[in-house]
């Protein structure tokens, strides 16, 4: 090694280096430090061994502890599912009423309803449940087949039109003007007596009262109130569920609408229904 | 001129003397010499105080009644509050933690730039705890030269015996200190108890097992190269000092040129060779615990703890010299006594722009802190709109909007507080933990808030459809203590379209 050049005034070697006269010191480090540095790359080729480390071509080392972040995601999730376990077996086991009446079983409930609507009803209902065209917005007052708690479990368990499921809600309007049963003028009275049932202003004495009265009334109520033993909407709110003006009801009368929800019973779990029945049901709609 | 004197003369070098070193040299051991003096007296007084608030503090009651905890100061993570005797801190109130930061920098940076490096040199953990380990070392080994010839003396039964003491003794500092530490965050006489028991939470031990090992290595064995080379303050302090700041400094003007054997020089009566008043003892090395020479000038490693000083000033009495030839000197007063310039009292060195707009700074953000403080309300409201959807249209065509409303009770107390609404003539909401109850504008609704709690509430305002208004409506909700004066008035509003 050839001799470096010293600094006078400290006596410590310098690095040779030199920026307009200033030149720098080369102090030693200490050897702790020195060794500090070798012990973390012993710890690295530690790490390498037993851990997933080096990238190869379609794949990395895997590492002799088997660790993998995804195996640590499985675990941890089969760790929560299995604290869960007391609570989805009393779910399981309580009544829809007696689940409301427990404070943590409600707000577990709630929470498990929450996360199993995100995966299973959003596509058609809404990540807020606010519905749309044709989906019914579960966050309002509005019920074709009943707001309490009872009844809305129903729907989700069985749910409506669905052919593969003998107990499903079915309801079967007419499709008046495809099938001959009205001709155009008469329906298109008929749907100007409907826009009048929600504005208030319906002339009983009119032709569209008379046809509604003979075709209609049966199922949506001499005042257009509904029923929702039959799931016949109610035409007198405020609430459209396929749009409230006149082409859009008319369409509705000729062709009849005929939507469909599946029956959860066959893909979900007897708890899960539970949940996601008292989650809708607390949404501020929910009837007593 | 001088007393025939039986100073010590110790073959000692400084640890940071240059010279052709190699490259990651081992590490020189400091064995520091006990010394006596003034300052000795002021370290030994802070190291104790400072020592005792740290094992003391959380032993500490202060009474806040049923519903919190008595623990004078308490940093209560599981339940997210931090207790310090009168005050109670929520997270959101973290900031005050963030004012202190600022107030102890800015403090910091004050005492640097009037005392130079008083943290390194007194009030500093680590100078605190070396301090401690050096006089158990002492207490068990010996003072510097017993502790040499033990160290070079080849393995006895005495010397394993004086060793195996030593580190035991420090390592019960070390689990001490690491045990103080975890009752800063829970019920100190429970966990005291549980911790023996080992029914204590992990973390509790694992803390004490980290700090234990950082104290004993740290106060142990790493010593003064933590402050050289771990710790980043003695480079940020280069740039603090000014002429104007204190440091220890050795008044070279006076000292040299120092003479090792004056008594021979004296016997040659050879006047004609120049004496200054450093005998070259070395004891000013031998006390220095990072094992510096201080007459090579104001150096990184000095933390200007004044050792140097008592011990020379215990040589120049007994010499019959003044003290001072080391001494607390600004470079200022270091120039004017070396120039033989009649030396300013160093007091107006406090008052100068760099200390004044310190003190400022420091004073601006502890009274805004303290003014923020005194005047900080116990009771908070924050309101939520419901997003998703963020308006609901009703069969009777009204609309309603959804709040998440969180109420928060910041006293240890049990409250009575009335809930309303104002702004929305003709509408309504309804609490849903509270049933079906409809409220009116205006209309005060009872509720209980627990102590020291946050109350969430999930509340529908709705408008009728014959009222509803053309645009969005800004509303408030009022949330009000009659019981302390709290009054609480949340703004919000009130949508009617969609976007």
């Amino acid at each position: 090694m050839t001799k470096r050049p010293i600094d006078e005034i400290t006596g410590t070697e310098t690095t040779g280096h030199e920026w307009d006269g200033i030149r720098e010191l080369d102090t030693p480090m200490p050897r702790w430090w020195l060794i500090t540095f070798y012990l973390t790359i012993a710890w690295s080729i530690v790490y390498c061994v037993l851990y997933p480390a080096i990238p190869l071509i379609n794949t990395n080392t895997q590492g002799t502890l088997g660790y993998s972040s995804r195996g640590e995601l499985t675990k941890s999730l089969e760790k929560a599912r299995e604290a869960q376990t007391g609570l989805r077996e009393k779910i399981k086991s309580s009544s829809l009423a007696a689940i409301i009446a427990d404070p943590q079983l409600f707000s577990f409930a709630k929470a498990g309803g929450k996360a199993a609507f995100k995966v299973n009803c959003v596509q058609c209902h809404g990540s807020g449940a606010e519905g749309s065209v044709g989906n019914p917005n579960l966050n309002d007052d509005d019920w074709l087949w009943g707001g309490k708690l009872e009844d809305i479990h129903l729907t989700i368990k069985h749910g409506a039109r669905y052919e593969q499921d003998d107990d499903t809600r079915l309801s079967d309007m007419p499709a008046f003007g495809k099938d001959e049963l009205l001709d155009k003028t008469q329906i298109e009275q008929v749907a100007d007596y409907v826009l009048s049932l929600s504005k208030g202003s319906a002339d009983a004495s009119s032709s569209g009262a008379k046809i509604f009265a003979e075709q209609c009334a049966s199922c949506h109520g001499e005042t257009g109130a509904g029923d929702r033993s039959v799931g016949a909407p109610a035409l007198n709110d405020q609430i459209w569920l396929y749009g409230g003006d006149k082409k859009t009801v008319i369409e509705s009368i000729h062709n009849s609408r005929k939507a469909v929800m599946p029956a959860w019973a066959h893909r979900l779990d007897v708890e899960t229904i539970k949940q996601l029945a008292i989650y809708v049901h607390s949404l501020g709609g929910g009837e007593k | 001129m001088t007393k025939p004197t039986q100073i010590e003369q110790f073959n000692v070098q400084a640890v940071n003397k240059g010279g052709a070193k190699k490259l990651f040299a081992a590490t020189k051991k400091i064995y520091p010499k006990r010394v006596e003096g003034k300052f000795r007296q002021l370290k030994w007084l802070i190291m104790t105080v400072t020592l005792a608030i740290y094992y003391i503090t959380p032993w500490l009651r202060w009474d806040r009644g049923e519903f919190a905890p008595d623990q004078a100061v308490l940093v209560d993570l599981a339940n997210r509050r931090f207790y310090f005797f009168f005050i109670e801190i929520w997270p959101q109130e973290f900031f005050y933690v963030a004012g202190l930061l600022i107030m102890a920098g800015i403090g910091l940076f004050l005492i640097t730039s009037v005392w130079g490096r008083a943290w390194c040199g007194y009030t500093c953990p680590q100078t605190v705890w070396v301090d401690l380990f050096l006089v158990i070392e002492r207490a068990i080994e010996g003072d510097r030269n017993a502790r040499i010839k033990l160290d070079k003396a080849p393995m006895s039964f005495t010397k394993l015996r004086l060793k195996a003491t030593k580190h035991f003794v420090w390592l019960l500092v070390a689990i001490s200190t690491g045990g103080a530490w975890i009752f800063y965050f829970a019920d100190a006489p429970s966990l005291f108890v549980s911790f023996f028991k080992f029914e204590a939470p992990f973390v509790a031990y694992s803390t004490v097992g980290i700090l234990t090992a950082t104290t004993y290595i740290f106060g142990g064995f790493m010593r003064e190269q933590v402050c050289t080379y771990m710790c980043p303050w003695p480079r940020i302090q280069a740039a603090m000092l000014d002429e104007e700041s204190l440091v220890v400094t050795y008044n070279d003007y006076r000292g040299e040129p120092r003479t090792a054997h004056r008594k021979k020089h004296a016997n040659d009566d050879a006047p004609q060779v120049p004496m200054g008043d450093c005998i070259d003892c070395n004891k000013c090395v031998v006390v220095c615990p990072m094992g510096i020479d201080i007459r090579d000038g104001q150096q990184l490693e000095c933390i200007t703890c004044a050792l140097c000083i008592d011990a020379c000033d215990s040589v120049m009495e007994k010499v019959g010299k003044p003290t001072g030839l080391i001494s607390y000197a600004t470079l200022k007063e270091y120039n004017d006594a070396a120039a033989g310039k009649p030396v300013e009292n160093s007091v107006p060195i406090l008052f100068r722009p760099r200390t004044l707009i310190y003190s400022a700074i420091w004073c601006l953000v502890g009274l805004s802190m303290l003014f923020v403080l005194a005047t900080r309300s116990r009771l908070d409201v924050n309101v939520l709109h419901d997003r998703n959807p963020l308006i609901v249209k009703l069969s009777d065509g009204s609309i309603r909007n959804g709040y998440t409303v969180k109420i928060l009770n910041m006293e240890p107390k049990r409250h009575t507080a009335f809930f309303s609404f104002k702004g929305l003539p003709k509408g309504y909401m309804r609490i849903e933990q509270e049933g079906a109850k409809l409220i009116k504008n205006g209309e005060r609704y009872q509720l209980t808030l627990e102590p020291d709690v946050l109350r969430e509430l999930k509340i529908y305002v709705t408008m009728p459809r014959s009222f509803l208004p053309q645009s969005d409506q800004s509303f408030k909700f009022v949330a009000e203590i009659p019981a302390s004066e709290e009054h609480h008035e949340t703004p919000a509003k009130f949508h009617v379209k969609k976007y």
